[in-house]
Protein backbone atom coordinates (compact mmCIF):
# COMPACT_ATOMS: atom_id res chain seq x y z
CA UNK A 1 0.00 0.00 0.00
CA UNK A 2 2.76 2.80 -0.85
CA UNK A 3 -0.01 4.53 -2.58
CA UNK A 4 -3.42 5.77 -1.46
CA UNK A 5 -4.96 7.49 -3.94
CA UNK A 6 -7.39 5.53 -6.41
CA UNK A 7 -6.04 5.25 -9.54
CA UNK A 8 -8.55 7.53 -10.59
CA UNK A 9 -6.93 10.08 -8.74
CA UNK A 10 -3.65 9.76 -9.86
CA UNK A 11 -4.53 9.51 -13.45
CA UNK A 12 -6.42 13.05 -12.78
CA UNK A 13 -3.36 14.31 -11.33
CA UNK A 14 -5.36 15.71 -8.21
CA UNK A 15 -3.57 15.86 -4.69
CA UNK A 16 -0.58 16.27 -3.23
CA UNK A 17 1.50 14.62 -6.32
CA UNK A 18 1.06 18.10 -7.99
CA UNK A 19 2.93 19.81 -6.52
CA UNK A 20 3.03 18.78 -2.79
CA UNK A 21 6.41 18.94 -2.28
CA UNK A 22 6.94 22.65 -3.05
CA UNK A 23 4.13 23.67 -0.72
CA UNK A 24 4.96 21.59 1.81
CA UNK A 25 8.81 22.77 1.65
CA UNK A 26 7.27 26.68 1.68
CA UNK A 27 5.02 25.92 4.50
CA UNK A 28 8.06 25.12 5.84
CA UNK A 29 10.27 28.03 4.86
CA UNK A 30 8.08 30.48 5.86
CA UNK A 31 7.28 28.97 9.69
CA UNK A 32 11.13 29.51 10.34
CA UNK A 33 10.97 32.56 8.84
CA UNK A 34 8.41 33.31 11.36
CA UNK A 35 9.69 31.88 14.20
CA UNK A 36 12.04 35.38 15.33
CA UNK A 37 9.31 37.39 13.49
CA UNK A 38 6.15 36.63 15.41
CA UNK A 39 8.39 36.60 18.82
CA UNK A 40 9.60 40.09 17.43
CA UNK A 41 5.83 41.13 16.38
CA UNK A 42 4.37 39.91 19.62
CA UNK A 43 6.89 41.63 21.96
CA UNK A 44 6.02 44.86 20.20
CA UNK A 45 2.34 44.61 20.23
CA UNK A 46 2.42 44.58 23.80
CA UNK A 47 4.78 47.17 24.20
CA UNK A 48 2.07 49.38 21.72
CA UNK A 49 -0.88 48.81 23.70
CA UNK A 50 -2.45 52.27 24.12
CA UNK A 51 -0.35 53.70 21.26
CA UNK A 52 -2.25 56.94 19.57
CA UNK A 53 -1.78 57.51 16.22
CA UNK A 54 1.37 59.80 16.89
CA UNK A 55 2.87 57.01 18.49
CA UNK A 56 1.60 54.33 16.31
CA UNK A 57 2.98 56.34 13.03
CA UNK A 58 6.23 57.02 14.60
CA UNK A 59 6.71 53.48 15.55
CA UNK A 60 5.40 51.94 12.10
CA UNK A 61 7.38 54.43 9.90
CA UNK A 62 10.58 53.76 11.71
CA UNK A 63 12.85 52.23 9.25
CA UNK A 64 13.94 48.74 10.99
CA UNK A 65 10.42 48.59 11.80
CA UNK A 66 9.38 49.21 8.26
CA UNK A 67 10.74 46.37 7.30
CA UNK A 68 10.54 43.82 10.28
CA UNK A 69 6.65 44.79 9.73
CA UNK A 70 6.13 44.17 6.28
CA UNK A 71 8.34 41.00 6.46
CA UNK A 72 5.65 39.96 9.24
CA UNK A 73 3.03 40.82 7.43
CA UNK A 74 3.79 39.11 3.82
CA UNK A 75 5.25 35.97 5.06
CA UNK A 76 2.65 35.21 7.51
CA UNK A 77 -0.44 35.61 5.24
CA UNK A 78 1.78 33.75 2.87
CA UNK A 79 2.09 30.73 5.73
CA UNK A 80 -1.52 31.33 6.61
CA UNK A 81 -2.43 30.97 3.05
CA UNK A 82 -0.92 27.63 2.32
CA UNK A 83 -2.04 26.54 5.64
CA UNK A 84 -5.72 27.32 4.80
CA UNK A 85 -5.12 25.05 1.63
CA UNK A 86 -4.63 22.15 3.45
CA UNK A 87 -7.52 22.93 5.68
CA UNK A 88 -9.58 23.19 2.92
CA UNK A 89 -7.89 20.51 1.13
CA UNK A 90 -8.85 18.35 4.04
CA UNK A 91 -13.19 19.30 5.10
CA UNK A 92 -14.09 20.47 1.28
CA UNK A 93 -14.67 17.77 -0.81
CA UNK A 94 -15.87 18.86 -4.27
CA UNK A 95 -13.41 20.07 -6.58
CA UNK A 96 -15.25 22.78 -7.74
CA UNK A 97 -15.70 24.52 -4.16
CA UNK A 98 -12.36 23.08 -3.01
CA UNK A 99 -10.65 25.25 -5.94
CA UNK A 100 -12.73 28.40 -4.95
CA UNK A 101 -12.49 28.55 -1.79
CA UNK A 102 -8.97 28.51 -2.07
CA UNK A 103 -8.60 30.98 -4.71
CA UNK A 104 -10.56 33.10 -2.50
CA UNK A 105 -8.50 32.85 0.00
CA UNK A 106 -5.06 33.84 -1.70
CA UNK A 107 -7.12 36.78 -3.25
CA UNK A 108 -7.60 38.27 0.16
CA UNK A 109 -4.53 37.51 1.38
CA UNK A 110 -2.92 39.26 -1.84
CA UNK A 111 -5.43 42.56 -1.40
CA UNK A 112 -4.56 42.96 2.15
CA UNK A 113 -1.14 42.27 1.78
CA UNK A 114 -0.60 44.51 -1.02
CA UNK A 115 -2.73 47.03 1.07
CA UNK A 116 -0.87 46.81 4.06
CA UNK A 117 2.60 47.13 2.08
CA UNK A 118 1.25 50.26 0.30
CA UNK A 119 -0.18 51.78 3.77
CA UNK A 120 3.58 51.30 5.52
CA UNK A 121 5.51 52.54 2.65
CA UNK A 122 3.54 56.11 3.10
CA UNK A 123 3.32 56.39 6.84
CA UNK A 124 7.14 55.92 6.30
CA UNK A 125 8.21 57.96 3.35
CA UNK A 126 5.14 60.51 4.03
CA UNK A 127 3.11 60.60 1.36
CA UNK B 1 -15.32 -4.41 -11.84
CA UNK B 2 -13.02 -1.60 -13.14
CA UNK B 3 -9.62 -0.92 -11.87
CA UNK B 4 -10.93 2.71 -11.22
CA UNK B 5 -13.64 1.74 -9.21
CA UNK B 6 -11.65 -0.66 -6.68
CA UNK B 7 -12.09 -0.11 -3.23
CA UNK B 8 -8.75 1.20 -1.90
CA UNK B 9 -7.98 0.23 1.86
CA UNK B 10 -6.98 3.88 3.47
CA UNK B 11 -6.77 4.59 6.88
CA UNK B 12 -9.67 5.59 8.74
CA UNK B 13 -9.79 9.09 11.08
CA UNK B 14 -10.48 8.90 14.24
CA UNK B 15 -14.08 8.18 14.97
CA UNK B 16 -14.99 11.26 16.89
CA UNK B 17 -18.10 10.14 18.70
CA UNK B 18 -15.82 6.76 20.50
CA UNK B 19 -12.48 8.56 20.45
CA UNK B 20 -11.22 9.52 24.00
CA UNK B 21 -9.55 12.85 23.82
CA UNK B 22 -5.25 12.63 24.51
CA UNK B 23 -3.36 15.24 25.02
CA UNK B 24 -1.54 14.51 21.75
CA UNK B 25 -4.36 15.08 19.92
CA UNK B 26 -6.31 18.02 21.50
CA UNK B 27 -2.82 19.46 21.10
CA UNK B 28 -3.05 18.79 17.01
CA UNK B 29 -6.24 20.25 16.63
CA UNK B 30 -4.96 22.99 18.54
CA UNK B 31 -2.69 24.19 16.15
CA UNK B 32 -5.30 23.78 13.50
CA UNK B 33 -7.68 25.85 15.20
CA UNK B 34 -5.19 28.63 16.12
CA UNK B 35 -3.47 28.46 12.20
CA UNK B 36 -6.58 29.46 11.24
CA UNK B 37 -7.44 32.20 13.99
CA UNK B 38 -3.86 33.81 13.07
CA UNK B 39 -4.39 33.83 9.36
CA UNK B 40 -7.58 36.20 10.79
CA UNK B 41 -5.04 38.22 13.14
CA UNK B 42 -2.80 38.37 10.06
CA UNK B 43 -5.37 40.40 8.05
CA UNK B 44 -6.24 42.47 11.45
CA UNK B 45 -2.41 43.29 11.44
CA UNK B 46 -3.17 44.16 8.37
CA UNK B 47 -5.99 46.32 8.85
CA UNK B 48 -4.14 48.20 11.19
CA UNK B 49 -1.65 49.66 9.54
CA UNK B 50 -4.24 50.79 6.34
CA UNK B 51 -6.06 52.48 9.07
CA UNK B 52 -3.14 54.34 10.57
CA UNK B 53 -2.03 54.98 7.01
CA UNK B 54 -5.75 56.83 7.15
CA UNK B 55 -6.02 60.22 9.26
CA UNK B 56 -6.26 60.25 13.08
CA UNK B 57 -10.06 59.85 13.49
CA UNK B 58 -10.48 57.00 11.87
CA UNK B 59 -7.02 55.74 13.54
CA UNK B 60 -8.86 56.21 16.46
CA UNK B 61 -12.05 54.98 15.56
CA UNK B 62 -10.37 51.66 15.35
CA UNK B 63 -8.38 52.23 18.13
CA UNK B 64 -11.56 52.40 20.51
CA UNK B 65 -12.35 49.26 19.38
CA UNK B 66 -8.85 47.43 20.29
CA UNK B 67 -9.25 49.45 23.75
CA UNK B 68 -12.99 47.93 24.31
CA UNK B 69 -13.36 44.75 26.16
CA UNK B 70 -14.10 42.81 22.98
CA UNK B 71 -10.74 44.44 21.66
CA UNK B 72 -9.08 43.60 24.65
CA UNK B 73 -10.18 39.50 24.56
CA UNK B 74 -9.24 39.73 20.65
CA UNK B 75 -5.97 41.04 21.20
CA UNK B 76 -5.28 38.74 24.06
CA UNK B 77 -6.66 35.86 22.42
CA UNK B 78 -4.36 36.38 19.20
CA UNK B 79 -1.14 36.92 21.70
CA UNK B 80 -2.21 32.97 23.44
CA UNK B 81 -2.95 31.71 19.30
CA UNK B 82 0.84 33.16 18.85
CA UNK B 83 2.54 31.48 21.45
CA UNK B 84 1.04 28.52 21.20
CA UNK B 85 1.22 28.19 17.59
CA UNK B 86 4.96 29.39 17.41
CA UNK B 87 5.95 26.56 20.43
CA UNK B 88 4.33 24.06 18.80
CA UNK B 89 5.05 24.96 15.13
CA UNK B 90 8.48 24.26 16.68
CA UNK B 91 7.56 20.91 17.89
CA UNK B 92 6.20 20.07 14.35
CA UNK B 93 9.68 21.15 12.77
CA UNK B 94 11.18 18.61 15.00
CA UNK B 95 9.26 16.07 13.88
CA UNK B 96 9.99 16.69 10.60
CA UNK B 97 13.66 16.84 11.33
CA UNK B 98 12.77 13.49 12.56
CA UNK B 99 13.42 14.08 16.38
CA UNK B 100 10.98 13.12 18.96
CA UNK B 101 8.87 10.34 17.63
CA UNK B 102 8.90 7.76 20.79
CA UNK B 103 5.39 8.22 22.79
CA UNK B 104 7.00 9.70 25.36
CA UNK B 105 9.27 12.54 23.79
CA UNK B 106 5.57 13.33 22.14
CA UNK B 107 4.09 13.74 25.79
CA UNK B 108 7.13 15.27 26.86
CA UNK B 109 7.35 17.68 24.53
CA UNK B 110 3.46 18.18 24.38
CA UNK B 111 3.50 19.22 27.60
CA UNK B 112 6.40 21.72 27.30
CA UNK B 113 4.51 22.98 24.61
CA UNK B 114 1.60 23.72 26.99
CA UNK B 115 3.83 25.42 29.95
CA UNK B 116 5.55 27.74 27.60
CA UNK B 117 2.26 29.31 25.60
CA UNK B 118 0.35 29.48 29.03
CA UNK B 119 3.26 31.25 30.88
CA UNK B 120 4.41 33.57 28.01
CA UNK B 121 0.46 34.51 27.42
CA UNK B 122 0.10 35.28 31.37
CA UNK B 123 2.90 37.17 31.12
CA UNK B 124 2.60 39.72 27.84
CA UNK B 125 -1.28 39.76 28.95
CA UNK B 126 0.24 41.51 32.87
CA UNK B 127 2.70 43.48 30.86
CA UNK B 128 0.45 44.63 28.55
CA UNK B 129 -2.90 45.47 30.77
CA UNK B 130 -0.05 47.59 32.61
CA UNK B 131 0.58 49.62 30.02
CA UNK B 132 -2.75 50.54 29.53
C1 LIG C 1 1.17 34.93 11.11
C2 LIG C 1 1.43 33.84 11.74
C3 LIG C 1 0.94 32.46 11.37
C4 LIG C 1 -0.20 32.06 10.70
C5 LIG C 1 -1.28 32.94 10.10
C6 LIG C 1 -0.18 30.62 10.66
C7 LIG C 1 -1.15 29.84 10.06
C8 LIG C 1 -1.08 28.47 9.89
C9 LIG C 1 -2.10 27.63 9.33
C10 LIG C 1 -3.48 28.10 8.85
C11 LIG C 1 -1.64 26.36 9.30
C12 LIG C 1 -2.38 25.11 8.80
C13 LIG C 1 -2.87 24.30 9.97
C14 LIG C 1 -3.20 22.89 9.59
O1 LIG C 1 -2.93 22.44 8.48
O2 LIG C 1 -3.73 22.18 10.46
C15 LIG C 1 -0.31 26.38 9.82
C16 LIG C 1 0.52 25.27 9.92
C17 LIG C 1 1.81 25.30 10.41
N1 LIG C 1 2.42 26.37 11.07
FE1 LIG C 1 1.70 28.22 11.15
N2 LIG C 1 0.97 30.16 11.25
C18 LIG C 1 1.68 31.26 11.71
C19 LIG C 1 2.89 31.24 12.38
C20 LIG C 1 3.70 30.13 12.54
C21 LIG C 1 4.95 30.13 13.24
C22 LIG C 1 5.60 31.33 13.93
C23 LIG C 1 5.44 28.88 13.17
C24 LIG C 1 6.76 28.51 13.79
C25 LIG C 1 7.30 27.50 14.00
C26 LIG C 1 4.48 28.06 12.43
C27 LIG C 1 4.60 26.71 12.13
C28 LIG C 1 3.69 25.95 11.44
C29 LIG C 1 3.90 24.58 11.01
C30 LIG C 1 5.15 23.75 11.22
C31 LIG C 1 2.73 24.17 10.36
C32 LIG C 1 2.45 22.81 9.70
C33 LIG C 1 1.78 21.92 10.66
C34 LIG C 1 1.37 20.61 10.05
O3 LIG C 1 2.18 19.97 9.35
O4 LIG C 1 0.21 20.19 10.28
N3 LIG C 1 3.42 28.86 12.08
N4 LIG C 1 0.02 27.67 10.19
C1 LIG D 1 -10.60 43.56 11.23
C2 LIG D 1 -11.11 44.44 10.61
C3 LIG D 1 -11.77 45.75 11.03
C4 LIG D 1 -12.10 46.23 12.25
C5 LIG D 1 -11.92 45.58 13.61
C6 LIG D 1 -12.69 47.53 12.04
C7 LIG D 1 -13.17 48.33 13.07
C8 LIG D 1 -13.77 49.53 12.85
C9 LIG D 1 -14.37 50.31 13.88
C10 LIG D 1 -14.44 49.97 15.36
C11 LIG D 1 -14.87 51.42 13.29
C12 LIG D 1 -15.64 52.53 13.98
C13 LIG D 1 -17.11 52.23 13.81
C14 LIG D 1 -17.95 53.34 14.32
O1 LIG D 1 -18.24 54.26 13.54
O2 LIG D 1 -18.30 53.31 15.49
C15 LIG D 1 -14.60 51.36 11.88
C16 LIG D 1 -14.95 52.30 10.96
C17 LIG D 1 -14.71 52.20 9.58
N1 LIG D 1 -14.17 51.12 8.93
FE1 LIG D 1 -13.41 49.49 9.80
N2 LIG D 1 -12.71 47.78 10.70
C18 LIG D 1 -12.16 46.71 10.04
C19 LIG D 1 -11.95 46.56 8.70
C20 LIG D 1 -12.28 47.51 7.77
C21 LIG D 1 -12.00 47.39 6.36
C22 LIG D 1 -11.31 46.18 5.73
C23 LIG D 1 -12.44 48.53 5.77
C24 LIG D 1 -12.43 48.98 4.33
C25 LIG D 1 -11.90 48.39 3.36
C26 LIG D 1 -13.02 49.37 6.80
C27 LIG D 1 -13.59 50.62 6.59
C28 LIG D 1 -14.09 51.41 7.58
C29 LIG D 1 -14.60 52.76 7.37
C30 LIG D 1 -14.68 53.47 6.03
C31 LIG D 1 -15.00 53.24 8.62
C32 LIG D 1 -15.58 54.60 8.93
C33 LIG D 1 -14.41 55.49 9.28
C34 LIG D 1 -14.85 56.85 9.72
O3 LIG D 1 -16.01 57.01 10.14
O4 LIG D 1 -14.00 57.75 9.66
N3 LIG D 1 -12.89 48.73 7.98
N4 LIG D 1 -13.92 50.19 11.65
Amino acid sequence: MSDLRTPLARARGLGSARDGLKHWWAQRLTAIALIPLIVWFAISLVMLSGADYAVARAWIGSPLVMVLLILTIVVGLHHGQLGLQVVIEDYIHGDGWKLALIVAVRFVAVIFGLAAVVSILRIGFGG
Amino acid sequence: MSVANRPVHRPLSPHLQVYRPQLTSVLSILHRATGIALSVGALYLATWVIYAAADAKAYALFQSFNMSIVGRIVLGGWLFCAFYHLANGIRHLFWDAGYGFELKDAYRSGWIVVAVSLIATVVSWIVGLGLV
